[in-house]
Order: structure tokens, then C-alpha cells, then sequence
């Protein structure tokens, strides 16, 4: 495995948490192979903007890196030696644009054949990685909330199919202030259990009132930033030369402050200007919008997509995902008709299949992270009568008639 | 007549027990008058164009799927031309966006040019007929997967004025229709219908793609996407059964491109993308019913996606020398 030589030098456009990280254990990421390196790096250069719990993994994974031989890196790491990579990859300025080169190298392992092998290896580091650095488990067991059906009246749809054999179907659920009950419920968790972003509430629509102890991300908030981005790729798509790889590079790179999103600045502990504990949740917010497929057009994309983004990266210990109706898709006769009326129009039924299976995603993203066996799980059709509960204490597979409030349901499962 | 179930369906929303009932005209019309082959592997790219690509040469493509390029192996459509000796007019493709223009012809020396099949952009002909007023955002929407994107056409291009000289159909008529019509897959077999009026080619490839807007992540429009693509099958497969020029004598595939990635890995986002390349993104089916086919079977052994074009080349008697596939056994 060839070495690379890295210098400190090189990564002096990082930020400055990164930037220490890296030049710390350079002499580890020396060793790596070029195939793998720069996944890390694509994680390591964001450092500054992570959750308090990717940080501690990014930390982990380089201790640990940095604790193996030159013998057990070698071993650590064959699959990635393995791969062959273009003269154009191994030129590529991998380590200022690692995702950029994360991305064409998947395109190159696609087209070489070399996906299945490269999958392979990714599978074996992590398990291993996993075995010698075990993630820590929750402070107290998780609990997921998915609210479902906002706007929909009545409906003969069948819900929670995919759910209902992990837990019990409630279906005399007292929906009077349910809602509510709810947001009650997770802010007493947050304030129990107070941490940074450790408890969270989505909206796929505009957020309900609730307690500021709790994350906050809804979809209505969001409507500027959504507007910028959609004017700015109007514009670009319309540039000689711009492709799809050139236009996501572009979206890559957009800043929150290229949305429209305020820069929010601190001062570190040197008295140099470093980007603050809300400058985190602007990323964050920024990559739903610029990496996320749909989430632009459709709320309810974006309720799913934003869970799925917060279970993976910050993997809170509460999560409450509200669901709300999506625009309309249009049909193509509908657009075609001269004079066609541009307002939005919403889609609450369609709306409730896309949060019905958003919810079994909801679901499935909690139990990948630790504690799964302990994580509680609620799903709730909005002002009806309908709900799953999942957890320890739930019977799976069962149906109950019980008449019962949410708060009481709650406080069954936690 | 090849139809591509397209834009990538799971088997869990097909023909899995729980998916069964998005698809009552495969299960209940076409399976009982098909040969119905229950895993075919892809082990290609899973991209749309370069997929689709791959089943037209019978080899894994490994062109740009975002590209305006042809194939870099000789296609189904030139096999057929230069073998049997037909007319450019018997071998036709409709296919849903720009970036599949170049797919009736390959860039290989021994056949390429003058050897391939028309192809028609039926959204791209709307587009060009109404070219003032109206909101067609929706139509400009090229494919599914880069949403904001539309790649510039290459190639040989359907014109407009064609649209009146070989299908016998008026812009003003063809606008008329597509106004009836909700989407684009339903305005690809409008048009394949004029097509086997008018032309009646011999070799017939119809890409659908409604069921790809999965990209968008509503699930709901995705599940419309298949019962949609479920339906339009088996109007094509009736008007098969009913045109003259057709009916007893021909043949018919339905195949997905490929699927979609599995709920299980965390590496994708379940049906969303096809992006993992895990079993169940590259594992499909394929259904073979009309003229030569035996009904009512089931065949459970994997065949390779690659294997359609040697097997159409058995049925139609030409020899697909380079492809990597092999002739099914059990369709010969």
C-alpha cells in the first residue's frame, strides 16, 4: 500500500476544529489507501459543523486509526488496496474537495465494476470499527414520534400495515388535544434530560407552538430558503456547459448564507470569529435542502428526509415528526390546459400514504442506532382515533380497544 | 415489442404478496398467458439510460448515464436491421426524455450508423408543439433523478413535421389528445399506438419511466407510477391482440430496467433511489407472452438482464454476436 505524504500545510483551508483534528493524526492518515482517505476526510472537514454525537464518533475513528501498527493498518484496510483507481481520481484535489472526489469515485467504481467490492470493504471496516470502538448507547431509551394525516378528514385508507406487527394497534384513541399532549410530553423529556440536540421536533409544515428546550426544523420556516435555492438553480441550469454532476458540485458547496440563511458568529476561544452552535443546525438545514432528492418540492420528503437526517447524524433521544399535507402533483393534462392556475394546491391524501411509509422509515432509522431494543416508538393518524405503539412494554402483533389519551398511551411506553 | 416496466419497481410493491394489488392486470391478465421468469439479475450500472442501454445491447453498458452518447456495443435494433435486412422503418424506440435519443444506435464500427431504430421523445414532441403558453414545467421535468436538469438532444431527432408525415397525426391533433392524457407514459403509448397503425414496425421498444418520480420520495405517486405502468401494459398487450398487423404474430417482453434499493440498508433511503446496488436494486422479473411462448409458466432460475437480446434474436432469427448474454432456453 503506497504511503501518502501528507503536510499540515495542505489542510490549511479546513476550519479550525478540523484542521486540529487532522494535523494531530496525520501521521495515521499516512497510511491510509487513496480509495478510502478521503471518504474520511469528506467527514472530517465538516468537524466544525457536526453533532455533538458525530464528533464523537469522527474522534473515535481517529483514535483508533491512529492507535493501529503500520501491520494492522495494512490489514485494517486490504479490501480498499484492492481498488483500482483512475490517473484523473489520484490527481484529483481530494483533499479540499473530498466529497467532490467521494462522488466520482462512486461513478468510477460503478463503471469499473468495482462497486460490489468496494461495498464489501466499507462493510468489513465498519464492522470492525464497530467491534473496537462501540458506539455508546442512548442516555435513556429513545422514543420516536410520527404524527400522520393532517388535513385528512375522514379516510378508508389502511394505515400502519407495516407497523402493526411490531407493536399494538390502538384504535380508541382520544384525539381531543392530542397534538398538544404530545408536544407536552418530549418537552418534559427534554427538560429532564437536558442536552444539545438531543431532542427534536420536525414539521413538515408550519411547527406548532412548543417548548424551546426542543430542535427545531419545519418545513413553513424553511419557505425563503426554499425560494432562494429554487431561483439560484434556475439560474445555473440555464449556463452553458452546466451538467448534473457540475450542478450538484455547485449545490454542494451553497452556504447558508447563499440562502439566505443569517451567518451567526461567535468568538472562540482565542478570540478569533468561529461559526456557533446555530450556525450548526444552518448546515444542517442547508444539506436537507441541497442533498436531499424532493425535499425542495414536497413536505412531506422533507418531514421524512429531515427524521432521517437527524436519526443518522445527531441521534437524538427524542424525535417528534409531524407530517403535513404536500402540494399536489399536477397531472400532465391538468398542465398542459391554457390559463392553468398556478396556486398550490395540497394533496392531504396522497399525503397520508407518503407519511404512512414515512413513518415505517421513522421507525426503522431508530432501531439503527444504539439502544434499539429499549427504543419506544408512537404513531398517531391526527385527530383520529388511530395509533401503533411500539416498545418493551408494547405486545407485538396485537390490537387493543382500550379508550385512551395520548398522554396516558405515552406514559405506558416510556 | 419490448416494453421496459420503467423507472426501477421493488418487489414489494409488485409482485410480492403485500404488492399484488398494485399490479391486478399483470397478475390476473398477462401472467396466466405468459412465461413468466421470476428473477432476472441486473449486474450493470443503475442508471436509467445506461440500464436501459444495456438491455437494448446485451451487454452492461458503462456510457455517462447523463450523457447524450450512444451505446458502445451494437444494439438489439441493428442486429435485427443488418442481419435480416429490414428497412429503417422496422425498428422503432419510444422513450420518455431527451437523454435517451441516442439509444436506437450504437457507435460500433461493424454496425452503428444507418443500422439502428427511430426513436421518438413523445414528451419532447409536446414540448416542441407547445412551445407558447401554457405551463410545462412538468414536461420539461427530463428524468427523474436530476430533476433540474435537461440534457441537450444528439442525434437523430424525431421532427414535428414527421409527426404528420409517418403517424398521420396533426400537431393540433396530437396536442388535442395529449390534453386527455395525465401523464407521460400514457402519451409514449399514445404514440406507440400511432406507431403500430401507421408504420407497424416489426421490432417495437417502448421505455416507460412514470414510476421513477419515486426520486421525489412520495410514496404515494410512486405506487400510482406502478398501477399506472400496470394498466398501460396491458392496453398495449390488447392492442397487440386487436391491430392486424400483430395479432397471432408477435411477441411480447415486459421487464423492469432494474428495482430499487431495499429498505433494509441504511445506505439508501428504501424506494426512493436505486443507488445502493444491493440484491434487491438489481434483482427483476421478466414476462414473455404471444406468439412462440408458452403460457402459463413460471421459471424460477435467475437468467441475466443481458440474456433479452440473444433471446430475441433466437425468436427473430439474428445472431447477436457481441452481446455477453445468452439465448433463453426456454423461449427457444
Amino acid at each position: 500500500m503506497p504511503r501518502i505524504d501528507l503536510k499540515p500545510e495542505q489542510f490549511s483551508g479546513y476550519p479550525p476544529e478540523a484542521r486540529k483534528l487532522v494535523t494531530n493524526d496525520l501521521a495515521a492518515l499516512q497510511r491510509l489507501p487513496l480509495s478510502f482517505l478521503p471518504s474520511l476526510l469528506r467527514e472530517v472537514i465538516d468537524y466544525d459543523f457536526k453533532f455533538p454525537a458525530e464528533r464523537k464518533a469522527i474522534e473515535k475513528e481517529m483514535a483508533n486509526l491512529s492507535s493501529l501498527s503500520p501491520e494492522q493498518t495494512k490489514d485494517w484496510f486490504q479490501g480498499f488496496a484492492q481498488i483500482r483507481l483512475s490517473p484523473q481520481l489520484e490527481q484529483f484535489d481530494w483533499i479540499n474537495a473530498p466529497a467532490q472526489f467521494v462522488e466520482q469515485l462512486s461513478a468510477y467504481l460503478w463503471t469499473t465494476h468495482q462497486l460490489d467490492a468496494f461495498r464489501v470493504a466499507a462493510l468489513a471496516y465498519a464492522e470492525r470499527l464497530r467491534a473496537a470502538v462501540p458506539p455508546e448507547p442512548p442516555a435513556i431509551p429513545r422514543l420516536g414520534i410520527t404524527v400522520i394525516g393532517q388535513g385528512v378528514t375522514t379516510s378508508d385508507e389502511i394505515l400502519f400495515r407495516k407497523l402493526r406487527p411490531h407493536g399494538v394497534y390502538y384504535n380508541r384513541v382520544q384525539p381531543e388535544n392530542g397534538l398538544k399532549q404530545i408536544l407536552e410530553a418530549v418537552a418534559a423529556r427534554a427538560k429532564a434530560h437536558p442536552a444539545v440536540h438531543d431532542h427534536w421536533y420536525i414539521d413538515g409544515g408550519q411547527e406548532a407552538a412548543h417548548d424551546t428546550a426542543l430542535t427545531c426544523v419545519s418545513y413553513h420556516a424553511l419557505g425563503p430558503a426554499r425560494a432562494a435555492l429554487s431561483s439560484k438553480i434556475r439560474v445555473e441550469i440555464e449556463r452553458p456547459g452546466m451538467g448534473p454532476e457540475t450542478l450538484r458540485t455547485l449545490l454542494a458547496q451553497m452556504r447558508p448564507a447563499d440562502l439566505g440563511l443569517e451567518p451567526r458568529v461567535a468568538q472562540g476561544e482565542n478570540g478569533s470569529a468561529v461559526e456557533s452552535v446555530g450556525a450548526v443546525m444552518d448546515r444542517f438545514q442547508v444539506k436537507l435542502l441541497t442533498e436531499g432528492s424532493g425535499t425542495q418540492i414536497f413536505s412531506t420528503t422533507f418531514a421524512q428526509w429531515a427524521a432521517r437526517e437527524a436519526l443518522r447524524r445527531a441521534q437524538p433521544l427524542t424525535l417528534l415528526v409531524r407530517f403535513a399535507p404536500r402540494q399536489r402533483q399536477k397531472p400532465m393534462n391538468e398542465m398542459l390546459s391554457a390559463g392553468t392556475d398556478s396556486r398550490v394546491e395540497l394533496d392531504p391524501m396522497g399525503s397520508l400514504v407518503d407519511a404512512d411509509m414515512g413513518a415505517y422509515y421513522n421507525w426503522l432509522n431508530q432501531q439503527r442506532l444504539t439502544g434499539a431494543e429499549q427504543s419506544s416508538f408512537l404513531v398517531w393518524f391526527e385527530n383520529h382515533s388511530e395509533a401503533v405503539a411500539i416498545g418493551p412494554s408494547m405486545p407485538r402483533g396485537t390490537e387493543s380497544t382500550t379508550v385512551v389519551d395520548l398522554t396516558k398511551l405515552l406514559s405506558w411506553m416510556i | 415489442m419490448v416494453i421496459t416496466f420503467g423507472g426501477g419497481a421493488r418487489d414489494q410493491e409488485t409482485f410480492a404478496p403485500e404488492g399484488q394489488e398494485n399490479i391486478p392486470h399483470l397478475m390476473r391478465e398477462l401472467i396466466p398467458q405468459s412465461t413468466f421468469f421470476t428473477q432476472v439479475i441486473n449486474r450493470g450500472i443503475l442508471g436509467h439510460y445506461v440500464a436501459t442501454a444495456s438491455l437494448a445491447t446485451g451487454v452492461y453498458e458503462t456510457v455517462n448515464n447523463f450523457a447524450s452518447l450512444p451505446p458502445e456495443h451494437p444494439t438489439v435494433f441493428e442486429y435485427f436491421r443488418k442481419d435480416l435486412k429490414r428497412p429503417a422503418s422496422d425498428a422503432w424506440v419510444v422513450a420518455p426524455s431527451n437523454g435517451f435519443n441516442r439509444i436506437g444506435e450504437s457507435n460500433n464500427r461493424s454496425y452503428g450508423p444507418g443500422f439502428g431504430a427511430g426513436v421518438i421523445l413523445p414528451k419532447h414532441l409536446l414540448t416542441a408543439a407547445s412551445a407558447s403558453g401554457g405551463d410545462y414545467e412538468h414536461l420539461l421535468r427530463d428524468n427523474y433523478e436530476t430533476p433540474f436538469y435537461t440534457p441537450e438532444l444528439g442525434g437523430s431527432e424525431f421532427e414535428l413535421q414527421q409527426l404528420q408525415m409517418l403517424l398521420k397525426l396533426s400537431v393540433d391533433d396530437f396536442k388535442k389528445h395529449a390534453r386527455t392524457l395525465s401523464s407521460p407514459d400514457e402519451l409514449s403509448v399514445y404514440i406507440t399506438r400511432q406507431l403500430m397503425q401507421q408504420i407497424a414496425p416489426s421490432l417495437l421498444w417502448i421505455t416507460l419511466h412514470d414510476i421513477d418520480i419515486a426520486h421525489a420520495g412520495a410514496y404515494s405517486l410512486y405506487i400510482e407510477g406502478i398501477r399506472r405502468t400496470d394498466r398501460l401494459c396491458a392496453e398495449l398487450w390488447k392492442t397487440i391482440q386487436t391491430e392486424p398487423e400483430y395479432a397471432g404474430n408477435t411477441t411480447l417482453f415486459i421487464l423492469p430496467d432494474f428495482g430499487r434499493d431495499s429498505d433494509d440498508d441504511s445506505g439508501g433511503n428504501g424506494f426512493q433511489h436505486h443507488r445502493t446496488g444491493d440484491a434487491l436494486s438489481r434483482t427483476t422479473w421478466m414476462m414473455a407472452m404471444g406468439a412462440g411462448v408458452r403460457e402459463g409458466v413460471v421459471i424460477d432460475r435467475a437468467l441475466d438482464s443481458t440474456d433479452l437480446v440473444p433471446s430475441i434474436g433466437s425468436i427473430l432469427g439474428f445472431n447477436a454476436s457481441l452481446a455477453q448474454g445468452k439465448p433463453i432456453v426456454e423461449l427457444a
